[in-house]
């Protein structure tokens, strides 16, 4: 039987271990002389207070998004994909090469070309992993870290030498052209005549990422293919006597797990930088792992955990700006966030447990 | 309800008044009482899911009772963790080891006993000890023999010397020959019987009832949560307790028609198997299975009988080297380079002898695990996406069918009792209806009425024509069930016996790999003689 209501298993336990992590943050704040209340306020305000809060907090996750989902499709399979950072930054390349190659009239048809280059570069970078982990029994955790540094090394090398326009000293490619630019949530608006989020990076990414979570969800649980990888997961004897081949099932689901990291440069690559810049992904495929450790690995789970982690990000930059707390406390926080609802998880949720059943009990 | 002796030199070793403990809702010790009086043999007999093993984790401190009262020795105690229940005198042998496979027996048993921070002195202390056990008990083991190197008889006496090290007086031992061979079995009680002389306590859990008539001097019986009865051994029998255990008349012989043979279904020629590393597991295997017959391989485990229900099941280890040729219907049938799915679709059913590790995925819930191994059948497919409705309709049949408790389909494999998981998975094969059905221990953990049950679907299916290849280290079962009897050891098929004439000692020496004819007559061999090597030495 299960030990605690639904409800509580998915709502209350991460809200617990969010509510001590800003606990101790606020403690943390207050020990270096600010006040913890003044610089809530300000990250509320900032991420979320105004329109042009909230689109940033909606670009950056946009980004989140897709490196959770990433993590948590290879996490049905019982793997670890901890190179989302890779996989977006090759993602940014294909994304880069697909709109520097062809002049695209309209970004309606650049998109989709976009998503295939971004999906099948972030897939190819999964494979090898992927390949060695099937084949050769190399750890997916080693050379999956390892393909983030190689992506990074190989992403210098061709920006400098390659994508660079003669003259420029900046590395990083050529601008994309005009039309690929993609709308922002803000024209979105306005053409419903509504004024929101003017100046804000919030693209039409985002309505992809919401598709990708229901795509995700979709896959996971109602096709043959989602049935294979959850049970593959869960016992690869198990798989075997079923007649499902898990070489083929690491290396699918490492490709989808790859394509949706890579499908992450849609957002920062095409839609905001609008070309492809050095270190464009900023971290953003490790915050996919605790994205989708908060998210209990659920399409819609990694859905709020990405607006949360968007919001740390946003308030966390409004926090630096406009108040004497130090950038670095920023991480701290989210340190803490990642702490508590991932890593600590069994602390709040054990207690939580015992408190059900003692209820239980009483109510029996 | 206790009906024993008044032990007259005092208190009971062990009395339990009114324990409770509920999981959610499920009641699975409701206000049970129990005394065993010290130095003897108490059985404890239920079927699975009866709530015996709930009962020993709270002596043994795993769990807190809700409500109830535990005596030791006449004395109330609060046992809060398995710590407080050593001290309290109590050893626990678990159905599965615990043991740490790379460490000698020696440093298995002072594990977490240690005397100080120096390990030598406890080793010592350790080794006179064992020598002392070894001697009174017959609990002969090699104190510096790594535990993997032992057979599963050996390890479970490390067990047993691990709690009389730590001076144990209660001793709580779970199915403990589910593992054993008959003669490991026997030497067990001999064990057994000698410490209860020398005044220990002894509690036996079990679901086999000649054990239970042949070693306690009372048992006591659980049903659904409750403690049903209490009695002495010497004055019940197995039919009185069987009916106790599941509340109804149980048959405890399976009634069959002789068998009707066909044709061949599967013919297996010279079937040979190395393993990735390197040991021969299979050397030349030659097998018959007919077309309404059931064909039984006997054996002690580990004799390469999970090989061949591997090959045949289509998912041999990964980087074994196979020889030989299989026929199915008098076609060739690949011996490598198929997979489990394709045998499913040429008409094998298997129900594997693990069902925890391959037969389901525990946390699936029962209708997926129904469709788990047929899921891509065309049935359940609509579209891209799998037809639910479709597969919880055919789950929700088959669950009725096969009397699955509780009936409920989005159940977790893990929240159902043994039995039930088995019979989900022989649900999931047989109402199939395969050509040939593979099934490898079909009741192991399973309790009485889900074996009644197993067992008249294994011969409704053989009456329907159909073949079946039964491998079960129970001889009681594959007695019962077979039509023919092949007996396996080291990789070779030993011999074969009908079971009209087969006697229980021709068939230990077949498994222990014994010729017929090498030894003189075959009734004047000793229990002892039946030493079995260890389990895939």
């Amino acid at each position: 039987m299960d030990r605690m209501p639904k409800w509580a298993d998915v709502i209350l336990t991460p809200l617990i271990s969010l509510a001590l992590a800003f606990a101790i943050s606020a403690l943390v704040i207050l020990a270096i002389g600010e006040s913890p209340i003044e610089a809530l306020k300000v990250m509320v305000e900032g991420a979320l207070g105004s329109s042009y809060g909230w689109g940033f907090t909606l670009y950056y996750a946009t980004n989140f998004i897709f490196t959770g989902l990433a993590v948590t499709v290879a996490y049905h399979a019982g793997l670890f994909n901890i190179g989302g950072e890779g996989q977006a930054a090759m993602g940014g390349l294909g994304v880069a090469l697909v709109l520097l190659a062809v002049p695209w009239p309209h970004w309606a048809l650049a998109l989709p070309a976009a998503m295939i280059g971004a999906a099948l570069f972030g897939a190819l970078w999964a494979l090898i992993p992927a390949w060695l982990q099937a084949r050769r029994g190399s750890h997916i955790v080693i050379t999956t870290i390892m393909f983030n540094f190689i992506a990074a090394a190989l992403l210098n090398y061709v920006l400098v030498n390659l994508l660079r326009p003669v003259g420029s000293m900046d590395p990083a490619s050529a601008s994309f052209a005009e039309p690929t630019h993609l709308p922002k949530l803000s024209d979105m608006a306005l053409g419903f005549g509504m004024e929101w989020g003017k100046n804000t990076p919030a693209n039409v990414s985002f309505f992809v990422a919401l598709a990708a979570c229901l795509l995700v969800w979709l896959l996971i649980w109602r096709t043959k293919l989602g049935f294979e990888i959850r049970a593959f997961g869960k016992s690869e004897r198990g798989a075997l006597y079923a007649g499902i081949s898990p070489v083929r099932i690491t290396v699918i689901a490492m490709l989808i797990s790859g394509a949706l990291a890579g499908l992450m440069a849609i957002n920062n690559v095409m839609g905001e930088a609008e070309r492809l810049v050095l270190n464009a992904v900023e971290g953003a495929g490790f915050i996919g792992i605790a994205v989708a450790l908060m998210g209990r690995n659920h399409p819609f789970g990694v859905l709020l955990a990405a607006l949360l982690f968007g919001f740390l990000y946003q308030g966390g930059g409004e926090l630096a700006l406009w108040t004497s707390v130090p950038r670095e406390l920023i991480v701290v926080i989210q340190a803490l966030v990642i702490l508590f609802t991932g890593a600590l998880d069994n602390m709040v949720r054990m207690p939580l447990e015992r408190i059900f059943m003692a209820l239980r009990r009483k109510g029996a | 309800m206790t009906a024993q002796p008044e032990v007259p030199d005092g208190a009971p070793a062990i009395e339990l008044r009114g324990i409770s403990k509920a999981f959610g809702p499920v009641q699975a010790n409701k206000g049970i009482d129990l005394r065993v009086s010290r130095g003897t043999i108490h059985g404890i007999i239920g079927e699975n899911g009866a709530g015996k093993s709930t009962l020993m984790s709270i002596l043994y401190g795993f769990y807190r009772p809700d409500s109830g009262e535990i005596l030791i020795g006449g004395n109330p105690i609060t046992i809060t963790d398995s710590q407080t229940a050593i001290r309290a005198g109590i050893g626990m042998v678990f159905q599965h080891f615990k043991l740490v496979q790379n460490f000698t027996v020696l440093e298995n048993v002072i594990l977490g006993a240690e005397d100080g921070r120096l390990l030598r002195p406890s080793l010592s202390r350790a080794r006179g000890e064992l020598k002392r056990l070894a001697s009174e008990y017959e609990l002969q083991v090699d104190p510096d023999a790594l535990v993997e190197d032992l057979s599963v008889g050996h390890q479970q006496r490390v067990e047993i010397l691990k709690a009389l090290y730590r001076q144990a007086d209660i001793l709580i031992l779970d199915e403990p020959t589910g593992v054993l061979t008959p003669a490991e079995a026997d030497h067990l009680f001999r064990i057994l019987r000698g410490l209860r002389d020398e005044g220990k306590t002894i509690i036996l859990i079990t679901h086999k009832l000649r054990e239970i008539m042949e070693i306690t001097d009372n048992v006591s019986v659980m049903r659904r949560g409750e403690m049903v009865a209490s009695v002495t051994t010497s004055e019940t029998s197995p039919t009185q307790l069987a009916e106790l255990m599941v509340g109804r008349k149980v048959l405890l012989r399976v009634e069959k028609a002789p068998a009707q043979p066909g044709a061949p279904v599967l013919e297996v020629r010279g079937l040979r198997m190395v393993d990735a590393a390197g040991v021969e597991r299979l050397r030349g295997i030659d097998l018959d299975i007919r077309a309404g017959e059931v064909l039984g391989i006997a054996g002690v485990a580990g004799n390469g009988q999970t090989q061949l229900l591997e090959i045949l099941g289509g998912y041999p280890e990964a980087g074994a080297k196979i020889e030989g040729a299989l026929r199915l219907k008098g076609q060739p049938l690949p011996l490598t380079g198929s997979d489990a799915g394709a045998r499913r679709k040429a008409g094998i059913g298997h129900v594997p002898e693990d069902r925890q590790v391959e037969g389901l995925i525990m946390d699936f819930s029962a209708w997926e695990n129904v469709a788990f191994g047929y899921h891509d059948a065309p049935e359940f497919q609509s579209g891209w996406l799998m037809d639910q409705s479709a597969i919880r309709a055919d789950a929700q049949a088959k669950i009725e069918h096969f009397d699955v408790r509780p009936p409920n389909p989005e159940l977790a494999a893990k929240n159902f009792s043994g039995g039930n998981q088995q019979k989900i998975v022989v649900a999931r094969e047989v109402e199939r209806n395969p050509d040939l059905l593979l099934i490898g221990q079909p009741t192991r953990g399973v309790d009485i009425g889900a074996i009644e049950f197993i067992h008249k679907r294994i011969i409704a299916l053989r009456d329907a024509g159909k073949a079946v290849l039964l491998v079960s280290v129970e001889l009681d079962e594959i007695m019962a069930l077979a039509d023919r009897i092949a007996v396996m050891f080291d990789g070779r098929i030993m011999g074969e016996r009908l079971p009209e004439e087969a006697t229980t000692a021709d068939l230990g020496c077949l498994m222990a790999g014994i010729e017929p004819g090498t030894i003189a007559p075959q009734d004047a061999i000793p229990p002892a003689a039946l030493h079995v090597p260890a389990e895939g030495a």
